[in-house]
């Protein structure tokens, strides 16, 4: 994940309550009221690897049409992280995480 | 559009058709083979995809087993990849009934030759960690396969055309009639051809053809509720079936989920219509989230069916009609036309040209339903 | 009495729901997302320090007024938001709210779905950092973010320039305005622009304020690629005369105007036709938004119109809906509400020319270009399987063949230029290239929203 230099650039601030999740490892802080997206472009630029040659994405449209910003929970749950707004102590990953012994 | 003579006229540009035309083809008969639409557009496009050996109707096997061979061989016969996997075929138990159930597929399917693993309470997690707690037993079918339906008509039909078949799409038959010892075929274009042996795999039309020529079969368009999900981690060998007939379902390499659900719902063949009511989507997503409860967040992205021909007695109609030498029957597959497409295929060659076929086809006889038919527990269960 | 049940919460609903409220009924309104406006009059998250006023301009009245609406519009409705519509069948609505699945039941449905952005691909348009024009805007209004520091515009449409004006205004470097339509195609629609001469000047004035404040715009671009090695890193185009040009940027905002979102109106069987101007497939409707006996079609969810026409149409419809229910109807109102519309949707048949859908642009792209990101599949993949003999020549046929459209959008991005691409190859006009059918979900669901088994 390039974490070097976010993507977004926030212009406005937000008042809330101030929320931590990681991504890939890494933590994230959020403000109540931010998406997902919103939250993770602003700390790097990258939502997710496409499961065909794991070329980065990093969102398209916004507005929940393109379907190209769904992420990983660590429990196998999936969100989209557009419409998606974060909670305290959201695992997030940019693709599946291996499901140990599970493939037969 | 001028007269033709041709060998053989085949009506219908499904797989049975297109199989059937590629053999005749490669035996060097001259063949015509029409479709009202685009060919493999129909039920040959849009099932599920399963190339299942085990749990067939036990007099459908010697046809089966021969298809198998011929499915397995489909890059060097026909030139063209449609995405063959030998994923193995399982079927589920979840209680004492299921299992007997099994077992006596099991010892059909044994027979026959195939070689079927059973699988106990204790194997089945280890072998497959995905399924849920609740499966008691299995069978495992290693030979099973599946393919992309959407793919294997058209290269079926090109590799037919590349040894000499005439390919005629878009074109509606008007009339069939008896012509000395032949056919004449009359197009709602104005055309017309003429013919020596005529095969009618006309699927859910084709009993209005065999009507023409004085015999029937009960056939009636229905199509299975099917859905496919996003892609998610490849995990799912074989192909799996719930014996309790909730669920099939198969995942692809690329990670997406096929599943076909039950009952199957009346389609409409004058439209070409066949809903999917939502109700039967959200029973199969039980059903799916059921056998393998790792699934539960994987998502649903598009729902269809397709416009499949029924009999009621759930077997197909294969074979010579009973009233007019040279004209073939073949439809009517009760959704597991698939696999057995290229082995009707090839005996409707042998048919037409050899004059008989080794394989035993009596029990597709279209001669069964000259009188009132009964019908099958299967069918009860399995439609609305 | 049977429900009347109106699906989309943004200024065509919101409107169609005060009508109804006006005349005593009480509809439902659902909405898929949390908070009311629809897109372009998106109401932004509680806390976030905006200045809605100063963003919204010269609509900024109009913003503020609709929202004020709805507010008294609550008590006197039946507004159920976060709730998706994933199917319909017969005059059920088959829902999705809080992970579950339920049911509703209908006598009259208004679908005011809005639109998206339509997109043309060019090489590296997936990169991160790549955005819908739209999406753009969104970031700023929903969430107080530029979508990077230094942005491109890329497309053809009145507001790339609006959105370039916001941005600059809210601290970016704007590094091009490329609009792929010549200059002289824009004064050619002048006349016909001039049909809503309020709309034409609130353009011209985005536009003098770019040139005001020095932003390189240009016409008659032709799109070259996006470069970066794992996010944008330039925009590189010919310009009109044939140059090459290249524009460092961390991010582009990408629009060829908008195209109505129609999956649900398909769903619940309307019937389209396709339009020769816009090169889409429309519902039809007759002149007060009717497109069958039950169902009634409103807003850019039907013909781009914008939030004026929206607003409009919505209202006509409710009106269509009291005739229909043999209640009184204000017919000096609806002729109005039936002009304005008219006029405003005219215009944009105007706006089609001024800012054209790239076309011949589409019809060129080189082999090597992802046309379905969902799927990842090539224009090249799509060509290729049309060139094969017995190959297919309409989109729903090339979709089964190349999974383009097959992805989680169904085809909601890619459709368009797939259409393009397929009427190019197979020599045929728009629609012949044929009409993606729609099927449910509209939107992916889990498993788990089922439920699970008794």
């Amino acid at each position: 994940m390039d974490a070097s230099k976010a993507q977004f650039r926030r212009v406005a601030s937000r008042a809330g309550r101030q929320v931590t999740l990681s991504f890939e490892g890494t933590a994230i802080h959020a403000t109540t009221g931010d998406s997902v997206l919103v939250a993770l472009l602003e700390s790097g630029a990258l939502i997710r690897r496409l499961e065909f040659g794991g070329e980065p994405r990093a969102g398209f449209c916004l507005m929940g049409a393109c379907q190209d910003c769904w992420v990983w929970s660590a429990e196998g749950g999936r969100l989209r992280a557009c419409t998606t707004e974060v909670a305290d102590g959201m695992v997030l990953f940019a693709e599946p995480q291996p499901m140990a012994g599970l493939h037969g | 559009m001028s007269e033709r003579t041709t060998d053989v006229a085949i009506i219908g540009g499904g797989l049975i058709g297109a199989w059937t035309a590629f053999f005749l083809a490669r035996r060097g008969q001259r063949v015509i083979l029409i479709e009202k639409g685009i060919v493999g557009a129909q039920s040959s496009g849009v099932n599920f995809g399963n190339l299942r050996l085990q749990g067939r109707f036990p007099g459908q096997y010697p046809l089966s087993l021969r298809s198998q061979a011929l499915w397995e061989d489909f890059a060097g016969l026909i030139g063209e990849d449609c995405e063959f996997e030998q994923t193995g075929h399982l079927y589920l138990a979840y209680d004492a009934d299921e299992q007997a159930k099994l077992e006596g597929y099991a010892e059909v399917s044994e027979s026959y030759g195939l070689a079927i693993e059973r699988i106990g309470p204790a194997d089945l997690r280890r072998r497959w960690p995905w399924l849920g707690e609740r499966a008691i037993a299995a069978t495992f079918s290693p030979r099973d396969a599946t393919a992309n339906p959407r793919l294997a008509t058209p290269a079926i039909a090109r590799a037919a055309a590349r040894h000499g078949a005439v390919i005629r799409e878009n074109t509606r038959v008007s009339a069939v009639d008896r012509s000395g010892d032949g056919f004449k075929l009359t197009f709602a274009d104005g055309g017309s051809l003429s013919c020596g042996a005529l095969v009618n795999s006309a699927g859910a039309w084709a009993h209005e053809i065999a009507e023409r020529f004085g015999e029937t079969a009960p056939v009636f368009p229905a199509g299975p509720p099917q859905f496919v999900t996003e892609p998610f981690p490849y995990l799912i060998g074989p192909s799996v079936q719930a014996i309790d007939g909730s669920v099939i379902f198969r995942q692809i390499p690329r990670g997406n989920i096929i599943l076909a659900g039950y009952p199957r719902t009346a389609a409409d063949p004058v439209n070409n219509r066949a809903p999917v009511p939502p109700a039967k989507t959200l029973a199969a997503m039980r059903a799916l989230a059921r056998v393998a409860p790792m699934l539960a967040q994987c998502h649903v992205i598009r729902v269809w069916s397709g416009i499949e021909a029924y009999l009621p007695d759930m077997i197909p109609v294969i074979g010579p009609s009973e009233t007019t030498p040279g004209l073939f029957h073949a439809f009517g597959f009760c959704g597991h036309g698939f696999q057995i497409g290229p082995g009707v295929g090839l005996c409707l060659s042998e048919m037409i040209v050899d004059g008989a076929t080794p394989t035993p086809l009596e029990p597709f006889s279209i001669g069964r339903f000259r009188s009132v038919t009964a019908v099958s527990e299967k069918f009860r269960r399995e439609f609305d | 009495m049977a429900e009347i049940v109106i699906i989309g919460a943004g200024p065509a609903g919101i409107s169609a729901a005060e009508t109804l409220c006006a005349n005593g009924l009480r509809p439902i309104l659902i909405d898929e997302g949390a908070r009311a406006g629809g897109q372009g009059y998106r109401r932004p998250a509680d806390g976030l320090a905006l200045d809605m006023n100063r963003l919204m301009g010269s609509e900024a009245g109009k913003y503020a007024a609709l929202h004020r609406r709805f507010e008294a519009l609550l008590p006197r409705i039946d507004y159920r938001p976060r709730t998706l519509v994933w199917a319909i069948e017969g005059n059920t609505l088959h829902l999705l709210r809080d992970g579950r699945t339920e049911t509703l039941a209908f006598g009259k449905l208004l679908i005011a779905s809005g639109a998206m952005d339509r997109i043309a691909p060019l090489p590296g348009w997936t990169l991160p950092g790549v955005f819908t024009l739209g999406g753009a805007q969104l970031a700023l209004k929903d969430q107080g973010c530029l979508i990077g520091s230094r942005v491109a515009f890329l497309g053809s449409s009145p507001l790339l320039a609006l959105a370039a004006k916001q941005y600059r205004e809210m601290g970016a470097e704007i590094a091009v305005i490329a609009d792929t339509t010549p200059l002289s195609a824009k004064l050619s629609a002048l006349p016909e622009l001039l049909r809503a001469p309020h709309t034409l000047a609130r353009g011209l004035v985005y536009m003098a304020a770019s040139l005001r404040a020095g932003t390189q715009m240009l016409h008659g671009v032709t799109p070259v690629a996006v470069e970066g090695q794992s996010r944008v890193e330039a925009l590189l185009l010919r310009d009109a005369q044939g140059r090459e040009r290249r524009f460092a940027c961390d991010a582009v905002a990408l629009g060829y105007g908008l195209k109505p979102e129609t999956q649900l109106a398909d769903l619940a069987g309307a019937q389209f036709a396709y339009d020769l101007d816009f090169r889409l497939f429309l519902p039809k409707i007759d002149g007060l938004g009717r497109a069958g006996s039950a169902l009634y079609l409103a807003g850019d969810g039907v013909r781009i119109g914008g939030a004026d026409a929206a607003e409009a149409s919505g209202a006509l419809a409710a009106h269509a809906i009291l005739g229909d229910l043999r209640r009184p109807q204000d017919i000096a109102a609806m002729r109005q509400l039936a002009r304005r519309v008219e006029r405003l949707r005219a215009f944009q048949r105007g706006l089609a020319r001024a800012f054209a859908w790239p076309k011949a642009q589409i019809a060129a792209l080189p082999n090597s270009v992802t046309l379905c990101r969902c799927e990842n599949v090539t224009v090249g993949e799509v060509r290729g399987v049309m060139s094969r003999e017995l190959g297919p020549v309409e989109v729903n046929r090339v979709k089964a063949m190349t999974r383009c459209g097959m992805g989680r959008c169904q085809g909601r991005v890619c459709g368009p230029a797939l259409h393009e691409i397929v009427a190019a190859m197979a020599g045929c006009d728009g629609a012949a290239a044929g009409r993606l059918r729609g099927q449910a979900p509209v939107k992916p669901i889990a498993l788990a929203a089922a439920g699970t088994m008794a």
